[in-house]
C-alpha cells in the first residue's frame, strides 16, 4: 500500500511534465493535422536554455533565492523556446501548408535531427548535471521502514501545472485568440472568410505550445537536474502517445493522458521491469491507436469521400 | 533614373528585412551558441561566453538575408513568371533515356574504377565506405518505397525489419553453423513474417497515426533487442559473426582460402569487392522484383490503393490482404539488406537499429520522389555519399583549426538538408509520375496534378 501511494504521488509528478509537453501535441495536430516531430527536441532545448538561465542567475548574478531564481528561468526559458518554436514553424513548416501529407511531417523529423544534433554541437555530447535546487520533503506515512514521502519539489511540480494549466485553460476558452484557434481547428478557410488570420493564429499556436513545453523543460530540469542534447526523443514520443490516448485535438485528454502515461510507467518500473518501462509506454501508443483511436476524449474521425 | 531610384528601396527594403532577420536570429542563437556550460574538475558546471561565434553566425545570416532579398528573391520571382515548358527539352529526354543504361554499367564497372582511379591500396575505403554503404541504402529505399511510395503506407519503423534480418543472420549463423547463401533467404522469409505479424493489426489506421504505430513498433524491437541479454547480448551486442564465403570457398589467407585457390595474391581487397556484387545484386533483385510488380495485379492494386483508399474499397480490392503484402514484402528486401549488413560487418548491436536509421531511409524514398526507383537511388547517392565525404574533408582542418572535426557535424547537416529539400522540392527529386497502365500513349504526370490519398 505504501509502495502503491508513492508511486501514485511520482507517477502524477512525471504525468504532469508529460501532460504539459503533450499540449503541445495535440493543439499542433488539431490546428494543422500534423504530428510535429521536433516537438520532442524543442522541450529538450527548453531544459538546456532553463539550465544556462539558472547558472547565470545562480553563479554569476549571485540570487540565492531559489524561487525567485526559477520563476525568472521559468520566464526567461518560456520566451527563449516561443521564439525558437516561431522561428522554426516560419522556416520549415509554413512553407510546406497546403503541400502534400508527408511533407511536414519529413521536415519535422529533419528538424528534430537537427536540433538534436545542434545541441550536441554547440554544448557537446556530455551530461549536464546540476546540484538539486530544492531539498525538503513532508512524510505523509511512516510505518518505520518506508516511508511516503512528498517532496517539495514534487508539490512544486504539481502547483506549477495546475496553475499554468489554468491560465492556458483560460486563454483558450475565453479569449479571442481561443476562439481564433478553434475557428481555424475547424474550418481554416472558413475562419480565413469570417476575418480570422490563419497564418498568425497558426504562429501563435506554435508558440504556445513551445511556451508550456518550456514550462516542462523547466520543471524537468528541476525535478531530474540532469540532461543530455538525446533527451527530446523519449520524452516525446511518451508525450504524444499520452495525447493520442487522450484523444488527439483535446486539450483537457492530453493532461489526463499525460497522467495517466506517468502512472503506467512508473508502476510498472515498480511493480514489473524497469528494463522495459519504455517498451510498455510504447505499447499503449500501439494498443490505443488499434483499439481506441478517438482517444478518450476525442471525436471519432469521420471518413470522407 | 527611376531605376536608380528603384534600387534604392530595394536596397533599404532589403537591409530592413535582414536586419530584422539579424535581431531574431540573435535572439534564438543567444542561448545555445552564446553561452557555453562545461565541466569543470570538481564536476560541476561552469559557464562561458562565446560572444565573436555568436556574433559571426549572426553575420552571416545578416548577410545571407540581405543577398537573398535583394537578389535571390527577384529572381526567383520573375522566374516564376516565366511560364513552364509543356513538353521536356530534348537535352533532357536525351539524359532520361541514357541515364538509367549508364547508371548500371557505372555501378557493375565502379570496383575496376575505384582500383584505377584511386590505385589498389585506398580503393578498399571507396569500394567499401561508398560502394557498399550507399548500396544498402539504395537497397534498403527501394524496399521501403514499395510500401511507401507504392502502397502509400508511411512506415516510420522500417529499420525493425533490418534489424530482424541482422539479428537473424548473426544468431542463425552464430549458433548453428549455417551459411550466408542458406541464411539470406531465410533472414528475408523471417523478416516478412514479421512484417506480416507487425502489419495485421496495424493496417487499419491511417496517414499519421500508422506512422507512429510503426515507429513505436521499430522502438519496441530495438529495445527488446537492448533488453534481452540472453539471447542478444544487449548493448555489447553480437561479435564474430561468419563473414560470406565464396560459395564454400573462405575469403582468408590459408591454403584453401579463395585467393589462393584462383591463384592470386592474398588481399582483403577481394572479399570487398565480393561483397560489392552481392550487394549490387541484391539491389538490382529489389529492382527488378519491383518494376515486375508493379505490372502485376498485385501492383496495380498498391497504387490504386495508394491514391485513394475509399475507391479501392469500393471496387472490391481486398485492402487488408493488399496491404499486408506490401508490407511483407518491403520487410522481405530490409530482411536481405540487413543479414547482407549483418555478414559485411562482422559485428552487430541495437546502436545501428535507431529510428534515425529508419528517419534515414523514409527521408531517402521521399527526398528522391516516392514511388520513383531512379529518384530513390539518386536520393541515396546524394545523402549516403555526401555524409560519407565529410570524413574525407581533411582540408578544412587547415581553415578552421586542427580540432575541427567535420565529422560531427553529419547529422545536423542531414537534418538541415531533409527541411531545405523539403522546401525546395515537397515532391522530391524525381517528382513526375509514370503510369503503369495508360490509354494511348505513356505520358509522364507532373506531382502538382496527383493527389495522395488517405492510405
Amino acid at each position: 500500500m505504501e509502495v502503491f501511494l508513492q508511486q501514485l504521488i511520482n507517477g502524477i509528478t512525471l504525468g504532469s511534465i508529460y501532460g504539459l509537453i503533450a499540449i503541445g501535441y495535440t493543439m499542433v495536430f488539431g490546428i494543422i493535422g500534423m504530428v510535429n516531430f521536433a516537438h520532442g527536441d524543442v522541450f529538450m532545448v527548453s531544459v538546456f536554455v532553463a539550465l544556462i538561465a539558472f547558472l547565470i542567475l545562480t553563479t554569476w548574478l549571485g540570487i540565492t533565492s531559489i524561487a525567485l531564481a526559477l520563476f525568472i528561468v521559468l520566464i526567461v526559458a518560456m520566451i527563449f523556446t516561443s521564439l525558437l518554436n516561431w522561428v522554426i514553424e516560419r522556416l520549415a513548416y509554413r512553407p510546406l501548408r497546403g503541400s502534400f501529407r508527408l511533407a511536414p511531417l519529413i521536415s519535422a523529423i529533419g528538424m528534430s535531427i537537427f536540433l538534436s544534433n545542434f545541441v550536441q554541437v554547440s554544448q557537446g555530447p556530455r551530461n549536464k548535471a546540476i546540484p538539486p535546487m530544492i531539498r525538503g520533503e513532508f512524510v505523509l506515512v511512516d510505518h518505520g521502514n518506508y516511508a511516503v514521502t512528498l517532496s517539495m519539489k514534487q508539490l512544486a511540480i504539481w502547483s506549477v501545472t495546475a496553475i499554468l494549466l489554468a491560465i492556458f485553460w483560460y486563454l483558450v476558452a475565453k479569449t479571442r485568440l481561443g476562439r481564433a484557434q478553434r475557428a481555424c481547428e475547424q474550418d481554416q478557410k472558413m475562419a480565413a472568410l469570417v476575418g480570422v488570420d490563419v497564418d498568425r493564429t497558426i504562429s501563435l499556436t506554435f508558440v504556445i505550445a513551445a511556451a508550456l513545453a518550456a514550462v516542462a523543460g523547466t520543471l524537468y530540469l528541476m525535478y531530474y537536474g540532469v540532461v543530455s542534447f538525446a533527451d527530446g526523443f523519449v520524452p516525446g514520443v511518451k508525450a504524444f502517445t499520452a495525447a493520442v490516448l487522450g484523444g488527439i485535438g483535446s486539450l483537457p485528454g492530453a493532461v489526463v493522458g499525460g497522467i495517466l502515461i506517468g502512472l503506467i510507467e512508473t508502476f510498472w518500473s515498480a511493480y514489473f521491469s524497469i528494463d522495459y518501462k519504455d517498451v510498455a509506454a510504447f505499447s499503449v501508443l500501439a494498443i490505443t491507436l488499434i483499439f481506441l483511436p478517438q482517444g478518450l476524449f476525442g471525436r471519432p474521425d469521420v471518413e470522407k469521400v | 533614373m527611376a531605376d536608380v531610384r528603384g534600387e534604392r528601396v530595394n536596397v533599404v527594403l532589403a537591409l530592413r528585412d535582414a536586419s530584422k532577420t539579424g535581431v531574431i536570429s540573435f535572439f534564438v542563437l543567444l542561448p545555445l551558441i552564446g553561452f557555453l556550460t562545461l565541466t569543470n574538475i570538481r564536476n560541476e558546471l561552469i559557464l562561458t561566453t562565446r560572444w565573436p561565434l555568436l556574433f559571426t553566425w549572426v553575420g552571416v545570416i545578416f548577410s545571407g538575408r540581405f543577398i537573398y532579398s535583394l537578389a535571390i528573391a527577384p529572381w526567383l520571382a520573375q522566374r516564376a513568371m516565366r511560364p513552364v515548358a509543356a513538353a521536356p527539352s530534348a537535352w533532357r529526354s536525351f539524359v532520361g533515356k541514357w541515364f538509367v543504361p549508364f547508371a548500371i554499367g557505372f555501378a557493375i564497372a565502379y570496383p575496376l574504377i575505384a582500383i584505377f582511379g584511386a590505385g589498389y591500396d585506398s580503393a578498399l575505403k571507396w569500394i567499401d565506405n561508398f560502394g557498399i554503404q550507399i548500396l544498402i541504402y539504395v537497397m534498403l529505399g527501394w524496399g521501403l518505397n514499395i510500401v511507401v511510395g507504392l502502397a502509400g503506407l508511411l512506415d516510420l519503423g522500417y529499420v525493425a525489419f533490418y534489424a530482424v534480418g541482422a539479428y537473424s543472420y548473426a544468431l542463425l549463423a552464430k549458433n548453428f553453423g549455417f551459411t550466408f547463401w542458406l541464411l539470406l533467404p531465410l533472414a528475408g522469409i523471417l523478416s516478412s513474417f514479421w512484417g506480416i505479424l507487425l502489419g495485421f493489426p496495424v493496417l487499419r489506421l491511417r496517414g499519421d497515426y500508422l506512422a507512429i504505430v510503426t515507429l513505436a513498433f521499430g522502438e519496441i524491437i530495438r529495445l527488446v533487442l537492448i533488453n534481452f541479454v540472453d539471447l542478444t547480448n544487449g548493448y555489447a551486442g553480437i561479435s564474430g559473426i561468419p563473414r560470406p564465403s565464396f560459395f564454400g570457398i573462405p575469403f582468408n589467407a590459408s591454403d584453401n582460402g579463395f585467393d589462393a585457390t584462383f591463384g592470386f595474391e592474398f588481399s582483403p581487397l577481394h572479399r570487398t569487392i565480393f561483397l560489392y556484387y552481392v550487394i549490387l545484386a541484391l539491389a538490382f533483385i529489389t529492382a527488378f522484383v519491383t518494376v515486375r510488380l508493379r505490372r502485376m495485379p498485385v501492383g496495380r492494386a498498391w497504387e490504386a490503393l495508394r491514391e485513394d483508399e475509399i475507391a479501392c474499397r469500393s471496387l472490391g480490392i481486398n485492402t487488408t490482404n493488399t496491404k499486408l503484402t506490401a508490407f511483407a514484402m518491403g520487410a522481405m528486401f530490409a530482411g536481405f539488406a540487413g543479414s547482407f549488413f549483418a555478414a559485411r560487418q562482422g559485428f552487430i548491436s541495437p546502436e545501428s537499429f535507431t529510428f534515425l536509421e529508419s528517419a534515414t531511409v523514409l527521408s531517402i524514398v521521399v527526398l528522391g520522389g516516392m514511388g520513383s526507383q531512379i529518384g530513390v537511388a539518386l536520393a541515396a547517392v546524394a545523402f549516403v555519399g555526401a555524409t560519407e565525404m565529410l570524413r574525407e574533408l581533411d582540408f578544412l582542418k587547415q581553415i578552421f583549426g586542427a580540432d575541427f572535426d567535420p565529422t560531427q557535424y553529419r547529422m545536423l547537416l542531414f537534418g538541415a538538408a531533409m527541411v531545405l529539400i523539403m522546401i525546395w522540392r515537397p515532391r522530391g527529386l524525381v517528382s513526375s509520375r509514370d503510369p503503369s497502365v495508360f490509354l494511348k500513349e505513356r505520358k509522364s504526370i507532373s506531382a502538382e496534378l496527383t493527389k495522395e490519398g488517405h492510405g
